[in-house]
């Protein structure tokens, strides 16, 4: 149980910045997703916490000690590895208690101690095999059992959900969630997948090119993403971003694209003064804060259908808006048509606008 | 006419073969005749009264035997052990640390290890392990053997270690391990296939040698077989066939004996790691 902190942590690795300038507390007790594309810096930053990498300059403690020069077997901490790395040659058994037998626990307190974990994880019949003969899912539980077993201060995961099929995912997703919650210990998780990311977390990171983006709860991230680049990554399908221009008079404030003309002046408090009538601006807005409405209505962005997919719960449409690609949301019985033409109008008040920068004006 | 050119072909080229393969199968089949044979001369005949005369006359052999039965397979052993344990360690520092230039560090050791060695290296050989005061001793022939196998050995070796996933090795650290027991317990069991050829290799390569052995013995009691070999001549100079060819087939036995009993354990398939 202990907090995590990174003080300007840098790591080269030949002329490569892999990590860049990171500044990060993490608190106790907590589920932190470091979230990004790959090469990112994420796992980089994992390794960095667990010891597997020295820091090229910068300090990280755990709980109250500085860690930054210290091994992995000094830092107290337990990782579960992408592609699990249980010992081949050893039982699963042997596998869950080797973290005790390098402590010199004695054997018959290993024992006990692998089958209370084993049971917890519903794995106990599968102690005498090898690791090849379990499926994906019992290899995962196993390697987290080797990581619960001595109860470290810090969990760390490198995206150990990404070799398990679809629903296999789901349900182990559900499962870590729910044993961080019971054990209450301070978890790193690193993910590319943003749903994963969302679903876990109590706090994200985004990285992107050894940089932190933005860091936030999950629907701090998701409502108010800083940049672009955050915006176009979260959410499934991500934020719409289309280019235009701000129109300014002493009275009011227009959004004004090729084929529109959006009156936010109910927003022009919340607008940065250093936005002049005319400044590009990209205007986001997410896929579920779109509304069909009919021809001729106010407030209302045209498009034409380029794609329908019905997804059951939902169909996803997306629109040649101004040329650029938008994505809907609908919640319709009756989708439109390929080629039809249709009127969006957004909530205003999910409205988010950004610099040509990238960074969030609004 | 293409028939006949076929059947020409056809017939030249076993001929060939035949020629090429009784030039080797010859020696072997003599081995295996001749020291049944109390005439034996150096053709490859049947004996008209097999027996086993000669087989007696090497066993009652007190000297030849012992350096058979102990010095051999004390040098071919310490050498064995001392390639595998070395070998293997060095493969592991070499395959896990960034020491710069390393490739080329290990081709040059190669390179070296194939030039300067036996006759090239007599002289200098035998001048050192005088200094050091270990003339006439198994552990200068274990060390002088090892030495010379060893860069071929960590280069067989570093092939094994390469393939096993450095993600073996991490979880260990992170479990707690330190370095030894990452490589007691994780490294040294999934390169144990590795081990196993190299230590044959080496136990192979020196229960045949002679020269090292030679230079660096001096008293009977401490000759392996292939010096010992030559108690079977006469004052003159000649071989007496008879208890040669017997003391040679005794002499093979233990590396047949080792190649099928590693062809029945594992049947020479080489176990890369295996990725999870």
């Amino acid at each position: 149980m202990a907090k995590i902190v990174l003080e300007h942590v840098f790591k080269q690795f030949g002329a490569v910045t892999a990590v860049n300038d990171v500044t990060l507390t993490l608190d106790d007790g907590k589920f932190f997703a470091l979230l990004g594309p790959s090469g990112c810096g994420k796992t980089t930053t994992l390794r960095l916490i667990a010891g597997l990498e020295t820091p090229t300059s910068g300090r990280i403690s755990i709980g109250d000690t500085d860690v930054s020069d210290l091994p992995p077997r000094a830092r107290d901490v337990a990782m579960v590895f992408q592609d699990y790395a249980l010992y081949p040659h050893m039982t699963i058994l042997d596998n869950i208690g080797y973290p005790l037998k390098v402590r010199g626990v004695p054997k018959s307190e290993i024992r006990s101690r692998v089958n209370d974990v084993a049971h917890s994880l519903q794995i106990a019949p599968l102690l005498d095999r090898r690791p090849g003969q379990l499926s994906g899912g019992q290899q995962q539980r196993a390697a987290v059992a080797r990581a619960v077993v001595h109860r470290p201060q810090v969990f760390l995961f490198d995206e150990p959900l990404s070799n398990l099929d679809a629903k296999l995912r789901l349900e182990a997703r559900a499962f870590l969630k729910h044993l961080q919650q019971e054990v209450g210990i301070t978890s790193v998780y690193v993910t590319h997948d943003q749903a994963e990311a969302m679903a876990l977390a109590d706090g994200i990171a985004v990285m992107h090119q050894g940089k932190l983006v933005q860091v936030g709860s999950p629907l701090e991230v998701y409502r108010r993403p800083q940049t672009t680049f955050v915006a176009a990554f979260i959410g499934s399908p991500p934020m719409n971003l289309i280019p235009c221009r701000l129109e300014r008079t002493p009275e009011a404030l227009f959004l004004a694209g090729r084929d529109f003309r959006l009156d936010i002046t109910p927003l022009r408090p919340s607008v940065p003064t250093d936005l002049a009538n005319g400044a590009t601006v990209t205007m986001g807005i997410r896929p579920e804060h779109l509304a069909l409405v009919p021809a001729g209505s106010p407030q209302a962005i045209p498009g034409r259908v380029y794609v329908v997919q019905p997804l059951g719960s939902e169909t996803l449409v997306d629109l040649f808006v101004d040329g650029a690609t938008v994505c809907v949301r609908l919640f319709v019985d009756e989708p439109p048509h390929l080629a039809e033409q249709v009127w969006l109008q957004p909530d205003l008040a999910r409205l988010r606008l950004y610099y040509a920068s990238g960074d969030l004006a609004m | 006419m293409k028939t006949v050119r076929l059947v020409l072909t056809r017939t030249l080229f076993y001929v060939v073969v035949a020629l090429v393969g009784t030039f080797f199968v010859l020696p072997l089949l003599w081995l295996l005749v001749a020291p049944f044979d109390v005439k034996a001369n150096l053709a490859v005949a049947l004996p008209t009264h097999p027996t086993l005369a000669n087989f007696r006359a090497v066993l009652n052999n007190a000297f030849a035997m012992r350096a058979l039965t102990r010095n051999t397979i004390i040098q071919a052993g310490g050498t064995m052990l001392g390639t595998t344990f070395i070998a293997t360690l060095a493969a592991y520092a070499l395959s896990r640390t960034a020491v710069p230039a390393k490739d080329l560090l290990v081709y040059m050791l190669m390179l070296f290890s194939s030039v300067v060695t036996g006759t090239a290296a007599m002289v200098p050989i035998f001048l050192l392990i005088y200094h050091l005061g270990l003339i006439d001793t198994q552990l200068a022939v274990i060390l002088t053997l090892t030495g010379g196998l060893l860069p071929s050995g960590i280069f067989m070796m570093r092939d094994f270690v390469e393939a096993i996933p450095r993600s073996y090795e991490e979880s260990a650290l992170v479990a707690g391990a330190n370095s030894f027991q990452v490589f007691r317990d994780v490294v040294l069991p999934l390169v144990r296939p590795g081990m196993m050829v190299v230590a044959i290799w080496a136990f192979v390569n020196a229960w045949g040698t002679f020269l090292i052995p030679f230079i660096l013995l001096r008293s009977p009691e401490n000759m392996p077989a292939s010096v010992a070999i030559y108690s079977f001549y006469t004052e003159a100079g000649t071989p007496i066939i008879t208890l040669v060819s017997a003391y040679a087939l005794l002499y093979t036995i233990p590396v047949v004996v080792l190649y099928l009993l590693v062809n029945w354990r594992y049947g020479f398939r080489f176990f890369g790691g295996i990725k999870r």
